[in-house]
């Protein structure tokens, strides 16, 4: 007995190998480094210099502003994107395809376009400048919620689709209210996905940058924007790094508290594909409070739009037309057309290594534990994984340099790079998007699937598959929607003769010139379009069949 | 069923694979061109890395030419900002990730300076002595300049019939309340600039001036795009401060019907300086002072205006004609040496914050 758990951990250790090793170069090594020269004064080991940073008023008061406007930024995305996860993903809204791939259009706008599109709105010249509201945290948590609100969406609407409606129709056949059966029979259902939803969006929020810097101006720092200014403007690695191993430190316990949270009683409640069904009379507040999120969302990019068609102050599509060529004064590094090539062929590349590790990733983590000792190497795995989005960026590039700098791993001047930096970041999507999907799969079915005689590759195809397609198209649309929009990482390590978009819109706006902000206004449009084209066209992928089951 | 679900998503998968494999290989359009030249040119030999950041950019035509005169080839690495070069060339003094580098200016200079990133050079033509560093002038040479200044728009001037400012003192006169955008010293190079401007002008008094400047409702944001694209009135339709800090050039793109809308205050510059330098311990250093040199060339310099939206430093080099006729430089801007910079930055930015975030 012993020796079996012995050799399950051992199996278990070594499928995870790969993945880990990935992480241990891509992530690890390069973080560990980039720390450790804050550790180092003068050629000598110096904890205590980085420490007294820590006792510094400003950082406190820095680490309390990160905390408390993510955790009411992550509060609110989970409260308005639940009702909208439940409508576009159980009910037959019409156009439901079109609005959960356009809700994925804020995830891939470069951030500085939608901090100016919102300063548009809230600066004192805009249409809601009375409230006062431009660069207040009020301001950065509208920004954050904007942004975030689409991984709630998606990461519960996926699991919210595969979540077998009897139990819930048997309760309410047995006199439970809709809303009974909502706190008792789905919500807890859903628990693992809705932890798993709220921890990615705190991360993305605690490791904000843009969008806190133009929004909040500088009164307002986080721990992500502080390192930035400490290794770059102050050079002061010391404070940095202080700052980054509090920001681990933080996120571990996170992570661990997450973990806690998303493990369910029963984790194999069935899991089946629910058709949608037709939407009714009570589900209209549902579809209220969706219509509502939906209309709050469209206002910045309404205003990106409106924007864009601006020219000198009449209305034309001159904008789009500069798109073309390079620009005036070669206000362009690249034409946008081939900037949006290096941005998709990027991308696929991102999406193919982040669902390769994260299918692999999600399986080791989701398959059941036979000890205690198991579970707990499972769950570390787990939250591994989830590291690279609660680490500061700005640590992760400059570690890249200094670490992967050397045969065999002179990394740093790899075009694929770039690539692998957005997949490192698409990764705990992947993963967060299926492990409460294969975890809910009862691994009684793979026994049957064994026993009747399938092997091991036909029990993945006929018990697995058909399950976890739905939820894989989704988790890839997202990697691939996160790498489009990447920025942070991708400015650090684009090189110049083949730019992304992002890089190049924020290349326009840096510069004056009668057109330059129109004309990123229009290659934001153009980078939001494609987006969701992409996206519907992934959406409508189906595998003839599966669909049935 | 299942077995034509097997044979959909064995297809999928593979289509999915090509696709990607077609990516990793064929896909980046940059490479042909790299070894096309690498074959074209020949004599000499060799790569040079040039490291710089997101702002570089040279027109096409110029680079080849470059290529096929001096036999290397070239390959840029450009990304991030001035500071995040800094850092990163300051960080890699013993392994550097390039041959030349290029964008260090004076607010940063002493930096990768005193980590030794840069070894000495002499290049053929000598440029102005006035943009000289001090310290540190025999391993970087100035390229091109750009004062940040405070611009006005004097259409918005005109129209309320009242005089715009002159000088720095002027800001905090309570006519122009409410008036003055800025980007923040701490987040923006423009914003550090003027910072540097209004210590150069007040000395340790600094904090006083901020402070009454904060008092007539000045408004500090983020970056220069914001201040520009979201505050100011000549380059945002929802604008509504007249005053922005901005570069001196930044008259020239705000010219209608033959004349610009828009002024520098030249008494308000702070003259920002790039520099180039070979890096020590570069693999190709004689391409490095080659690729120097080019960049000191008359046909470089007469294309930095309208390729990077700064001012040459060669007296032999052409400006546009929009830059001649609008945007004259500064001829005494306000200075604040390299060193003093290196030694003060971060008292200055921790006071600094404390007082705009009061």
């Amino acid at each position: 007995m012993r020796s079996g758990a012995v050799r399950r951990i051992a199996a278990l250790l070594l499928l995870a190998a790969g993945p880990v090793l990935v992480l241990g170069v891509l992530f690890v090594l390069p973080v560990t480094g980039m720390v450790a020269e804050g550790f180092v004064a003068d050629g000598r080991f110096a904890p205590g210099a980085v420490l007294d940073v820590l006792a510094r008023p400003r950082v406190h008061r820095v680490a309390w502003f990160t905390v408390w406007t993510s955790g009411v930024a992550t509060l609110l995305s989970v409260v308005l994107g639940l009702p909208a996860a439940y409508a576009l993903h159980r009910l037959a809204l019409p156009g439901r395809a079109a609005v959960r791939a356009a809700l994925l259009v804020p995830f891939v706008l470069p951030t500085v376009v939608v901090g100016v599109a919102f300063r548009q709105l809230l600066g004192e010249g805009g249409p809601l400048g009375s409230l006062g509201l431009d660069g207040t945290p009020v301001a950065i948590i509208c920004g954050l919620v904007f942004f975030n609100v689409a991984v709630v969406v998606r990461t519960v609407g996926v699991a919210w689709e595969s979540l077998d409606p009897r139990p819930g129709q048997a309760a309410a056949a047995l006199g439970a209210s809709p809303w009974q059966v909502l706190r008792t029979v789905t919500l807890p259902a859903l628990r693992p996905a809705i932890v798993g939803a709220a921890s990615i969006v705190f991360l993305f929020c605690a490791t904000a940058f843009g969008i806190v810097l133009t929004l909040g101006g500088v009164r307002h720092a986080t721990v992500e924007t502080e390192i930035y200014l400490l290794t770059t403007t102050v050079f002061d690695l010391r404070a940095a790094a202080a700052l980054s191993v509090l920001q681990i430190v933080v996120v571990v316990g996170l992570l661990a508290l997450a973990a806690r949270l998303r493990a369910v009683p029963d984790p194999t409640a069935h899991r089946t594909v629910t058709p949608v069904r037709a939407v009714r009379r009570p589900d209209a507040p549902v579809v209220l409070a969706t219509l509502a999120v939906l209309a709050a969302m469209l206002v910045p990019i309404l205003t990106l739009v409106l924007g864009s068609l601006r020219v000198g102050g009449e209305w034309g599509l001159g904008n789009y037309r500069a798109l073309s060529g390079t620009g005036d004064n070669q206000a362009l590094l690249a034409p946008v057309t081939s900037a949006l090539a290096t941005s998709l062929r990027t991308a696929v590349d991102a999406t193919w290594m982040a669902l390769l590790v994260g299918v692999l990733v999600a399986t080791i983590v989701t398959r059941r534990s036979h000890s205690l000792a198991e579970r707990r190497v499972r769950s570390t795995l787990d939250g591994f994984f989830m590291l690279p989005l609660g680490v500061s960026a700005v640590t992760l590039g400059f570690g890249f340099l200094i670490t992967l700098d050397q045969p065999p791993l002179d990394l740093r001047d790899s075009p694929l790079l770039v690539p692998m930096a957005q997949a490192l970041v698409a990764l705990p999507l992947v993963v967060r998007t299926l492990t409460p999907v294969l975890g809910g799969i009862d691994d009684r079915q793979r026994q049957a699937a064994a026993s009747l005689g399938a092997s091991p590759w036909r029990t993945l195809l006929t018990v697995d598959l058909p399950v976890t397609w739905k939820p894989m198209l989704a988790a890839s649309g997202f990697a691939f929607a996160a790498s489009l929009g990447e920025f942070g990482a991708t400015s650090f390590l684009a090189r110049d003769d083949s730019p992304t978009l992002p890089v190049v819109i924020f290349r326009l706006l840096g510069h004056p010139g009668a057109m330059n902000y129109g004309m990123a206004l229009a290659a934001s449009v153009v980078l939001a379009v494609a987006t969701a084209v992409v996206m519907l066209a992934v959406e409508r992928l189906r595998v003839p069949g599966v669909g049935a089951f | 069923m299942h077995q034509s679900s097997v044979r959909a998503a064995l297809t999928t998968g593979v289509a999915a694979l090509a696709l990607a494999g077609c990516s990793l290989t064929g896909g980046d359009p940059s490479e042909p061109t790299t070894s096309a030249s690498d074959g074209a040119g020949g004599t000499t030999g060799g790569t040079v890395v040039l490291a710089t950041h997101e702002s570089f950019t040279l027109p096409k035509k110029l680079v080849r030419q470059f290529e096929q005169e001096s036999g290397y080839t070239l390959e840029v690495r450009a990304a991030g900002d001035a500071g995040t070069l800094a850092t990163k060339l300051s960080l890699t003094a013993d392994n550097p990730i390039a041959d030349a580098a290029f964008g260090i200016d004076n607010t940063f200079a002493s930096r990768p300076l005193g980590e030794g990133a840069f070894a000495e050079l002499s290049p053929s033509t000598a440029p102005p002595e006035e943009y000289a560093l001090a310290d540190g002038g025999d391993r970087l040479v100035p390229i091109d300049s750009a004062s940040v200044c405070v611009n006005v728009d004097t259409a918005w001037f005109e129209a309320e019939g009242l005089e715009p400012p002159q000088t720095l003192d002027d800001l905090t006169d309570p006519a122009y309340a409410g008036l003055l955008v800025t980007p923040g010293a701490s987040t923006s190079s423009p914003g550090m600039a003027f910072f540097l401007a209004t210590v150069a002008e007040h000395g340790d008094d600094w904090p006083d001036y901020w402070t009454d400047l904060l008092a007539n409702d000045a408004k500090v944001v983020d970056g220069w795009e914001d201040a520009y694209y979201g505050d100011f009135t000549a380059g945002s339709e929802n604008g509504t401060r007249p005053i922005v800090v901005s570069y001196d050039s930044s008259p020239a793109f705000t010219v209608t019907d033959g004349r610009t809308t828009t002024a520098a205050l030249l008494d308000t510059c702070f003259r920002q300086v790039e520099y180039a330098g070979v890096l020590a311990g570069a693999d190709n250093p004689d391409g490095a002072e080659a690729l120097i040199d080019w960049m000191l060339s008359d046909e470089v310099q007469s294309a930095l205006p309208e390729s990077m939206y700064v001012f040459p430093v060669m007296p032999g080099a052409t400006v546009p004609d929009d830059w001649a006729e609008f945007a004259p430089q500064p001829t005494d801007p306000y200075e604040v040496t390299p060193d003093e910079i290196a030694a003060n930055r971060e008292q200055w930015l921790t006071e600094w914050t404390d007082v705009v975030s009061r």
